[in-house]
C-alpha cells in the first residue's frame, strides 16, 4: 500500500468516525427536543425524521397563509369518504343535538362538550387553504374554537406531548404534537363560509390544522386524548396514517 | 498514479444523484396518478377547470378520467420515498456545489472560455453533433462548450427551480417562508412548474445518455465509475 493511499484511508476512517458520532449526538439531541416523529422507524424513517425535525424548528411560531374573502373557492370540494356509520346517521337524524366531544387523558378536568357549548366559546375564523396530499386544493373560511381554548379549559399536564383525536367513524384517528395542538390556527371547526360546516366537509365537527395536509384534518371528531407517548395507541406509530403507509407528520 | 478524468467527489455525487433522480421520478409519477390534472394559480380541484389533464387512469375515484376503473393507491410509499430521496439529493448537491466552488471545478471544468462562446465556436460543436461525429480521444478529457452550458443550466437553474417549486407545495414550509409560493403565483402554479421542470430534467437525462452512447458508452461509463476512460477503441 502506498503512502498516499494509506493516508487517504486514515482520513476516510476519521471522517467516517466523526460522521457516525456526529449522527449519534444529533439523534440524542433530536430526542431531547422532541424532534423525532412516532413513525421514525423503518426504511423511510430518516426522511420522515429530517422533515419533521426541520419543519418543527422552522415553523414553531409561523402562521399558515390567510387569504382574502374574494379568494374563497366557489365550491369547497367534499372529498370522497366511506359510507357513514349508523352511530353518525343516528346523531345526524337528531340534528347533531346529542353530538359530544369527550376530552380525557393527561388533563386535570376530563370532560364532555356539546356542540352548543363549543359554540359558546370565543369563535374564531380563518380563510385558509386545504391542501390534499393528492395535489388538489381549495380555500374556505373555517369557523370554530381554537383547540388551545378547550385544552386550557381541561388543563393539560406539563408532561403532555401529543393530542390524539378520533373520528366517530371507525379506524380514523390522528395525533399532533403540542406545538401544533396549541397553535392559534388549529381549530375545532363547526362552521364554513358563514354557515354550518357541511357533512361533506367534516361537519358537525372537524379538527382543522392548515399547516399540514388535508388528511390530518380529521372529520367528525368525537374524542380527544392528551398523552405523553404514542406507544399505547394502535401500532404505536402516531396515527392511523402510518399504519396505512402514510406519514404521521404531513407538513409537506 | 494519473489524475482521474472525473474527481472522486464528482463520480460519487453523480451516481448518488442518478439513483435519487430515478427514485424521485418514479415516486413523482405515482403521486401524479392520484390527481393527473394540472392548474394555474392558487387553487384547483375536480370542480375547477384544469390547465391540462394527462389522459391516464387515476388512483382515486374522485377524479373523472373517463376510464372505468381506479388504479391502486401508491401514494404512501411514493411520498415517503420522494421526500427521503429529496433530502439525500439536496445534501449531495450542496456538497458538490461547495466542493466545486472551493476547488474551482466550476471555473475550470464548466465555465466556457470566452473564445468558445462565439457564434462560430458554438456552431462548430452543433455541426459536429448533427454529423454524429465521434469526439477524439483528447476531447474525452474535457467538456465542449455545449456540454458546459448544458451542465451549468441543469446544476444552477433546473435543480434549484425543482427544489424551490417542491418546497412551495409544503404548507408548513410556506407558513415560515410565504414568498416561496407567492412569488410563483400560487400553490397550483408551483405544482405545475414542478411538473414542467421535471420534464426538462428528464429530457436532459435522455439526451445525456444518448450522447454518452454516441461518444463511446463503455469509455464514458468507465470514466464516471473508475475515473479512467481507458484506451481501447470501440465500435459505434
Amino acid at each position: 500500500m502506498s503512502q498516499f493511499s494509506r493516508r487517504k484511508l486514515i482520513y476516510t476512517g476519521l471522517a467516517a468516525a466523526a460522521g457516525v458520532s456526529g449522527l449519534g449526538v444529533a439523534a440524542s439531541l433530536a430526542q431531547k427536543y422532541g424532534l423525532v416523529p412516532p413513525d421514525h422507524g423503518g426504511l423511510y424513517g430518516l426522511g420522515e425524521t429530517l422533515t419533521y425535525a426541520s419543519q418543527r424548528l422552522l415553523t414553531r411560531h409561523s402562521f399558515a397563509r390567510e387569504f382574502s374573502r374574494s379568494q374563497i373557492s366557489e365550491r369547497p370540494l367534499p372529498n370522497e369518504i366511506a359510507p357513514l356509520s349508523e352511530p353518525f346517521k343516528r346523531l345526524q337524524a337528531g340534528g347533531f343535538a346529542d353530538w359530544r366531544l369527550t376530552v380525557d387523558g393527561m388533563v386535570d378536568r376530563p370532560g364532555s362538550f356539546s356542540l352548543d357549548q363549543l359554540k359558546s366559546y370565543p369563535s374564531r375564523s380563518q380563510i385558509t387553504e386545504l391542501s390534499c396530499e393528492e395535489g388538489w386544493t381549495y380555500i374556505a373560511e373555517w369557523i370554530g374554537v381554537p383547540l388551545s381554548h378547550v385544552l386550557n379549559l381541561v388543563g393539560t399536564h406539563p408532561q403532555a406531548r401529543y393530542v390524539v383525536y378520533f373520528s366517530i367513524e371507525p379506524d380514523w384517528w390522528e395525533s399532533i404534537d403540542m406545538a401544533d395542538a396549541m397553535h392559534p390556527q388549529t381549530f375545532l371547526t363547526y362552521g364554513m363560509n358563514g354557515d354550518v360546516l357541511p357533512v361533506g366537509n367534516g361537519g358537525p365537527l372537524r379538527l382543522r390544522l392548515p399547516r399540514q395536509l388535508g388528511y390530518k384534518s380529521v372529520k367528525f371528531i368525537t374524542h380527544l386524548t392528551v398523552t405523553d407517548s404514542m406507544k399505547k395507541f394502535g401500532k404505536g406509530l402516531g396515527s392511523a396514517s402510518p399504519e396505512g403507509g402514510y406519514a404521521w407528520y404531513a407538513g409537506i | 498514479m494519473t489524475t482521474p478524468r472525473h474527481a472522486d467527489l464528482v463520480r460519487v455525487t453523480h451516481w448518488i444523484t442518478t439513483l435519487c433522480f430515478f427514485a424521485l421520478l418514479v415516486s413523482g409519477m405515482e403521486i401524479v396518478i392520484s390527481h393527473p390534472r394540472f392548474y394555474w394559480g392558487e387553487t384547483g380541484n375536480v370542480l375547477t377547470t384544469p390547465l391540462f389533464k394527462i389522459p391516464i387512469p387515476s388512483s382515486r375515484s374522485l377524479v373523472p378520467t373517463g376510464y372505468g376503473y381506479v388504479m391502486p393507491d401508491q401514494n404512501g410509499w411514493s411520498r415517503a420515498l420522494h421526500f427521503q430521496s429529496a433530502w439525500i439529493v439536496v445534501a449531495t448537491g450542496l456538497l458538490y456545489v461547495i466542493w466545486g466552488l472551493v476547488t474551482g471545478h466550476f471555473r475550470k471544468a464548466l465555465l466556457p472560455a470566452k473564445t468558445d462562446l462565439s457564434r462560430r465556436g458554438i456552431w462548430t460543436v452543433i455541426a459536429n453533433h448533427l454529423h454524429f461525429k465521434r469526439p477524439s480521444d483528447e476531447e474525452a478529457w474535457s467538456y465542449n462548450v455545449l456540454q458546459r452550458l448544458t451542465y451549468l443550466f441543469v446544476i444552477f437553474i433546473l435543480f434549484p427551480l425543482v427544489i424551490w417549486t417542491g418546497l412551495a407545495m409544503s404548507p408548513a414550509f410556506v407558513s415560515a417562508f410565504p414568498a416561496t409560493v407567492t412569488l410563483l403565483g400560487g400553490r397550483q402554479t408551483a405544482r405545475t412548474l414542478h411538473f414542467f421542470i421535471t420534464l426538462a430534467l428528464t429530457l436532459f437525462l435522455l439526451v445525456h445518455v444518448a450522447l454518452v452512447a454516441l461518444a463511446g458508452f463503455r469509455s464514458r461509463m468507465r470514466a464516471m465509475i473508475t475515473g479512467h476512460p481507458g484506451t481501447d477503441t470501440e465500435g459505434v
